[in-house]
């Protein structure tokens, strides 16, 4: 199972690097949106994926999945969210003032020898 | 009380929630920041004696015994870092009160302020390798925030270039994490440790040590990855830059230093020869770029980069001397890059540009201004009475004794070069006739700078008072067990 995993993140981490790479900022974020799903699977994977049941003590079980690495998706989701959020509205932000989305044309500065 | 580690965290923290209620009265913002920062340098100070007359202190959050919860640890090098940063906040705190206009200062500036300082404080402060990560987003999120703070067009296309570089390099922290765990199977950093001195697949925690090497080099600003730096700190106002260029980098070079002398010790013939190989070069690029550019911004910038090389290079040497040299040289840069960018943001001030040249004759209308960037020079190349000189001179000896000469004279060189770099500022902007300048007021602005520059002078003349502190952070470094051995035991 963690192989097929592995492979999937691959995939999810060379989409991203892709689409990081591009000129257009939209792509770049969606970029950086499939780089966190990428390392939130690879967290999930890297703690283990053997059977047990979900971490909820009321559900009697011999065995539960890892709960620390769900702990550390979560933390890292919500922080990843509200970068994102912000990055966003940045985006937004300098397409009204620099009126463009081409990362190339975002260069230059106001005080030049 | 074991609770002294916390306060560092909770003032600032505190202090951003109380500003968020008052930020129609700007006196109100200016009044608590400023009785915060002051106790925050006292709780630094208790600090700081408190792990000398006691030893280590930690302090396991909600009673969790060591490697279940988190614990926050304070060596002597953890509380030297908050003490040296809260000093730093309140200088900067000084000169956005003269600097940051009220309508950008009514707009969160300060919640931004406090909630950085929480950062870098925890990052120096935790045990936990993933609370590292979070406090690094603390810092980072109010790094962005206070990067586009204005909104002027070269901020937002900066801080868009600095977010993404930083969006990626938190991404490869939690991929780095995740490998860790799933070898290792925690996250305190102890007990990282000792699980890493029995491991036997060792080959795997050096793959993982190199990828934290390039997550802290992003953070850091070692070579090949300073790339971002440049540019995105050639937009922020002064007050901010000083900031960051005082406290972000170094956040970067403490992460490599506590990981490569506590964690990753496994093989160190292989990482710490490529530590030092990156050092090297980052020394020599930083350099380059400080003596190429006309643009006083700029050299200030490029000086950063140099000094992270040099202490990136005392870390790869391994030996208590040069744990002792880098921690000396990374306390004084701290101020002492903080106290350039304060006088660099003066000088544009009164001249109206960053690029020298159009601007000559400071000294004849403000000689206590230009006698600032002469000082400033002499502390940073290291000339021996200020303060750059013993932690360089520690790491120089101890390079000698370990038999790299080359690397060595690269640093000796380097100093040769910054001071080339900071005196051109002062000879072509405080020199000549007089010109291309204007009468204007920076009178309040000498406080912060003076007080940063008669710090460092005092931490040069007065080493013999630090040093024993300073010993005393080596030697838990030097020898992790101690650190292992407080975090764990009970």
């Amino acid at each position: 199972m963690e192989v097929v995993m592995i492979i999937v993140i691959g995939c999810l981490f060379a989409g991203a690097t892709y689409l990081m790479l591009s000129k257009s900022l939209l792509r770049i974020i969606i970029g950086t949106g499939l780089l966190s799903h990428g390392a939130h699977l690879l967290l999930l994977t890297m703690g283990g994926l053997k059977k047990g049941a979900p971490p909820l003590l009321d559900v009697q079980a011999e065995h539960y999945v890892d709960p620390v690495p769900q702990a550390l998706i979560l933390t890292a989701i919500v922080i990843s969210f509200g970068v994102t959020a912000f990055l966003l509205v940045l985006a937004y932000r300098s397409y009204q003032e620099i009126g463009t989305d081409n990362i190339e044309q975002m260069r230059g500065k106001e005080d030049h020898d | 009380m074991t609770n002294a580690v916390i306060f560092p965290i909770a003032i600032p923290l505190t202090t951003a929630v109380i500003l968020m209620f008052c930020v129609k009265s700007l006196k109100a913002q200016k009044m608590i920041s400023l009785v915060s920062a002051g106790v925050l340098i006292a709780a630094g100070a208790w600090l700081v004696r408190l792990v000398d007359h006691e030893g280590m202190q930690k302090l396991d959050v909600g009673n969790w015994p060591a490697p279940f919860g988190i614990t926050l640890v304070s060596d002597m090098l953890s509380a030297l870092l908050v003490l040296t940063t809260s000093m730093i906040a309140l200088a900067c705190l000084l000169y956005s009160f003269f600097t940051i206009d009220s309508k950008q200062a009514s707009m969160y500036y300060y919640v931004f302020f406090q909630f950085l300082i929480v950062g870098v404080n925890g990052a120096f402060t935790t045990g936990d390798i993933f609370n590292l990560f979070v406090f690094y987003e603390v810092m980072l999120m109010s790094s962005y925030a206070l990067l586009v703070h204005g909104g002027t067009k070269i901020q937002l296309q900066e801080t868009m270039k600095y977010m993404v570089i930083n969006v990626f390099s938190s991404a490869l922290f939690v991929i780095a994490v995740g490998y860790l765990y799933a070898v290792t199977g925690t996250l305190n950093m102890a007990h990282l440790a000792v699980r890493i001195s029995q491991a036997d697949n060792t080959a795997v925690l050096t793959v993982i040590c190199l990828l934290f090497l390039i997550v802290f080099g992003l953070k850091g600003a070692l070579f090949p990855f300073y790339v971002w730096m440049p540019g995105a700190y050639s937009a922020p106002p002064s007050a901010v830059l000083a900031l960051f260029g005082g406290l972000l980098t170094k956040v970067g070079v403490y992460s490599i230093l506590r990981t490569f002398s506590l964690i990753f010790r496994q093989d160190v013939g292989y990482t710490h020869t490529i530590l030092a190989w990156l050092a090297i070069a980052t020394v020599v690029f930083g350099v380059i770029g400080a003596v190429a550019y006309r643009d006083m911004r700029q050299i200030a910038i490029y000086n950063i980069v140099a000094a992270v090389g040099v202490m990136a290079f005392g870390i790869s040497l391994m030996t208590e001397e040069s744990m002792e040299g880098t921690i000396f040289y990374l306390l004084q840069d701290m101020v002492m890059k903080t106290a350039l960018f304060f006088i660099v943001g003066a000088i544009a001030y009164v001249a109206g540009t960053n690029q020298l040249g159009r601007f000559s004759g400071l000294l004849g209308s403000y000689p206590l201004l230009s006698w600032t960037v002469f000082l400033s020079a002499l502390a940073l190349s290291g000339i021996p009475p200020f303060s750059g000189f013993i932690g360089k001179a520690l790491i120089i000896r101890a390079a000698f004794e370990k038999g790299q000469l080359l690397f060595a004279l690269v640093v000796l060189l380097s100093s040769l070069l910054v001071l080339y770099s900071v005196m051109k500022i002062f000879i072509q902007s405080c020199w000549g006739e007089a010109r291309g300048y204007e009468q204007k007021r920076v009178a309040p602005l000498y406080v912060p700078i003076v007080a940063l520059l008669s710090l460092a002078v005092l931490y040069g003349v007065g080493a013999e008072f630090v040093r024993p502190y300073i010993a005393q952070a080596a030697a838990t470094l030097a020898d992790p067990s101690m650190y292992i051995e407080s975090v764990l035991k009970e």
